[in-house]
């Protein structure tokens, strides 16, 4: 058995909009393992994005437990979930989200500056990344000057910068083309071979399904199933009792989908 | 770590619109005010002591009348000052040496012009040299006049430019007349920017009282004192001899005994007004740029906030947060500092450039680099202090909400 990475033990994260209770997650389960390549699935308004929060230690849960490499992370101050996220994970982003002031090199440099690293091993960290990314001659362009899927690169570089266990990517793909889309995927799925821990947050079951083993489906702030890509099926357990009850429908569908893709 | 900080802030300042760089214009303002103040001190002090005719900061002098008397100094006292007191207070035990000085009023024509002005007496022997030393005369053409000098006269700097009311400029070698009684011009002085002195004619003492039938009468009386320590005591002594001299009692005094101490205080309390407006000035214009940097820098937070959520999402702490920006609206303040800094030693340059034009002077403008360094570090603290809340608002931003941007 691999060693359990990140665990969410029945978290829920709601919201208070006045007399309002927004259940953005209500009560999820989610395990990720060292070494898997994992996405969460969902519609928009599944709860999927706040669930990325929560398992990238951007965000604390209303209730329940975070464990992150065996550690509760779930009351943690602000400043101290940075400095683990920092460490620990990678953030990949559909809108790439680097600092436009600052060079493609500089960029990749800074998670380590967060880090305490000295600016002339950052230097040649930066450089190597930039290189695994195939960009090396890029590093003193600013994003404005590179195209989409360049800077999705760099995001990857720079999310590698501090040699994190976990890379997470939300919707990685999700403002390129199914080209440029296909070669991030590639540089992912590269880095999952390499050993990382690849969580994905993704609305395009295509996408989760060819690429993830293990694929969370979300609805509704609550983990609908879970898929693995040898057609193995699971729920977890208590969502399994709800779904017997209100869903069974769905769960058989989905069940005939993943064996016809095995074929 | 500071020095990444730094190096962040300065790449965003970098890349800032023009919006940001205008509200430096307040900081900018208020240090070139400051600075440029500093610099011209020397030429501005200059500039106010000739325009009072204090020339020489080491004499006493001695006038009978009070303030009240209208026209050149010590003429039109009702009772003036005799030859026998200037052998009285010579014999003082504080005072070195002491000069019947003249400067009576009376009609100059030229080029068939007459205008009414004042002559000044130019003592024989070495009182001539103090004299010209006090009063700090150098020829700009021709000569100065020397012992034995009888109708010969030098004239200020005004008549030979042409601004004395003559229609031509009055050159050595020109014949004037004074009182009906011809001259002849041997020299001008150097311009020396007081409307008294570019506008007098020099006069030997003994022709300059026969023309003008002064017979015991003085105008005015210079005191050399035997040490600057005792320029109080050298007062003290001659207003005890006057009164006694004059029958006058203590509090009633009908002369004045000076010390360039009280000519020297109303420069500085002139050139104290002055300073004190334009440091108001600039310490508003300085609290604008603050009141400024506190906006550009609230609109920066608010614009960058998903760089926010980013950095905190790749693992920027609160207090990485709070310093970049609190860095960046240092940097800010300083810059404009730099910039008030440099205009402002430009203005102190030239100022002073156009101060020694004017009168005739040769002062440096004041340059002090302590100072300098200090006014750099104070803006920077200043931008600091004007970028404290908003860093804070930068550093407090939750990662989620922010990356939401």
């Amino acid at each position: 058995m691999r060693k359990s990475l990140i665990k969410l033990e029945n978290v829920f994260k709601h919201y208070y909009m006045g007399d309002i209770v927004v259940k953005a997650v209500d009560g999820i389960n989610i395990s990720i393992h060292e070494g898997e390549f994992v996405a969460i699935m969902g519609p928009s308004g599944s709860g999927k994005s706040t669930s990325m929060n929560l398992v990238g230690s951007l965000d604390v849960p209303t209730k329940g437990k975070i464990y992150l490499d065996g550690e509760d992370i779930s009351q943690l101050e602000e400043s101290e979930l940075a400095q683990i996220r920092g460490k620990k994970i990678g953030f990949i982003f559909q809108s790439f989200n680097l600092i436009p002031n600052l060079t493609v090199k500089e960029n990749i440099m800074l998670p380590m500056m967060f880090q305490g690293i000295e600016r002339e091993d950052r230097e040649v960290i930066a450089e190597d990344l930039l290189k695994k990314v195939e960009l090396a001659d890029r590093g003193n362009h600013y994003p404005n000057q590179i195209s989409g899927g360049q800077m999705q690169r760099v995001a990857i570089a720079r999310a590698l910068a501090n040699n994190p266990e976990v890379i997470l990517a939300d919707e990685p793909t999700g403002n390129l083309d199914t080209k440029t889309g296909e070669k991030v995927m590639d540089f992912l799925r590269q880095l999952n071979k390499e050993g990382k821990t690849i969580i994905m947050v993704t609305h395009e079951p295509e996408l989760a399904e060819a690429y993830a083993e293990k694929v969370y489906w979300l609805k509704d702030g609550k983990v609908e199933k879970v898929t693995h890509k040898n057609g193995h099926f699971s729920v977890e357990k208590e969502e399994k009792q709800l779904f017997d009850k209100d869903n069974k429908r769905v769960v058989k569908k989905s069940k005939k989908k993943i064996k016809k893709k095995g074929d | 770590m500071f020095s990444d900080y730094f190096s962040l802030s300065f790449k965003n300042l970098k890349h800032r619109g023009i919006r940001s760089w205008l509200t430096l214009l307040g900081i900018f303002i208020g240090i070139l005010a400051v600075v440029s103040l500093i610099s011209l001190g020397n030429g501005l002090k200059l500039g106010v002591m000739s325009q009072f005719g204090v020339g020489s900061t080491e004499v006493i002098t001695v006038q009978a009348g009070g303030l009240n008397s209208y026209g050149p100094p010590g003429s039109g006292a009702v009772n003036p000052l005799k030859e026998s007191n200037v052998e009285q207070i010579e014999k003082l035990s504080s005072v070195e040496n002491a000069i019947a000085r003249y400067t009576p009023s009376g009609k100059l024509e030229f080029n068939d012009k007459v205008n009414f002005g004042f002559a000044m007496s130019v003592p024989d022997g070495e009182d001539r040299k103090f004299v010209y030393e006090q009063l700090d005369v150098e020829a700009e053409t021709g000569r100065l006049l020397k012992d034995g000098d009888t109708n010969k006269v030098v004239l200020g700097y005004n008549f030979y430019a042409n601004a004395a009311g003559y229609d031509k400029a009055i050159k050595p070698g020109n014949t004037i007349i004074l009182q009906d009684k011809k001259f002849q011009v041997v020299g001008i002085t150097k311009k020396k920017g007081s409307f008294i002195l570019d506008g007098v004619v020099y006069v030997n003492e003994a022709p300059l009282k026969d023309l003008m039938n002064i017979s015991e009468e003085v105008y005015m009386i210079v005191v050399q004192v035997k040490d600057k320590d005792l320029m109080e005591r050298a007062k003290e002594d001659i207003e005890k001899l006057l009164r006694k001299e004059r029958g006058v009692k203590k509090g009633e005094e009908d002369f004045e005994v000076s010390t360039p101490d009280a000519a020297l205080s109303t420069v500085n309390s002139i050139l104290g007004g002055v300073q004190a407006f334009i440091i108001i000035i600039a310490s508003m214009s300085i609290f604008v740029g603050a009141i400024g940097i506190v906006n550009t820098m609230t609109t920066s937070v608010l614009e960058r906030k998903s760089q926010i959520g980013t950095m905190k999402a790749i693992g920027a702490k609160n207090k990485d947060i709070f310093y970049h920006f609190f860095i960046e609206a240092g940097l800010l303040g300083l810059i404009g500092g730099i910039l008030g800094v440099i205009f402002g030693l430009l203005i102190g340059y030239f100022g002073t450039v156009g101060i020694n034009n004017f009168i005739g002077s040769s002062v440096k403008p004041e340059i002090d680099i302590v100072l300098i360094v200090l006014v750099l570090i104070g803006s920077f603290l200043i931008g600091c202090v004007a970028g404290i809340t908003p860093a804070m608002q930068a550093a407090k931003q939750n990662p989620v909400e922010a990356l939401r941007g």
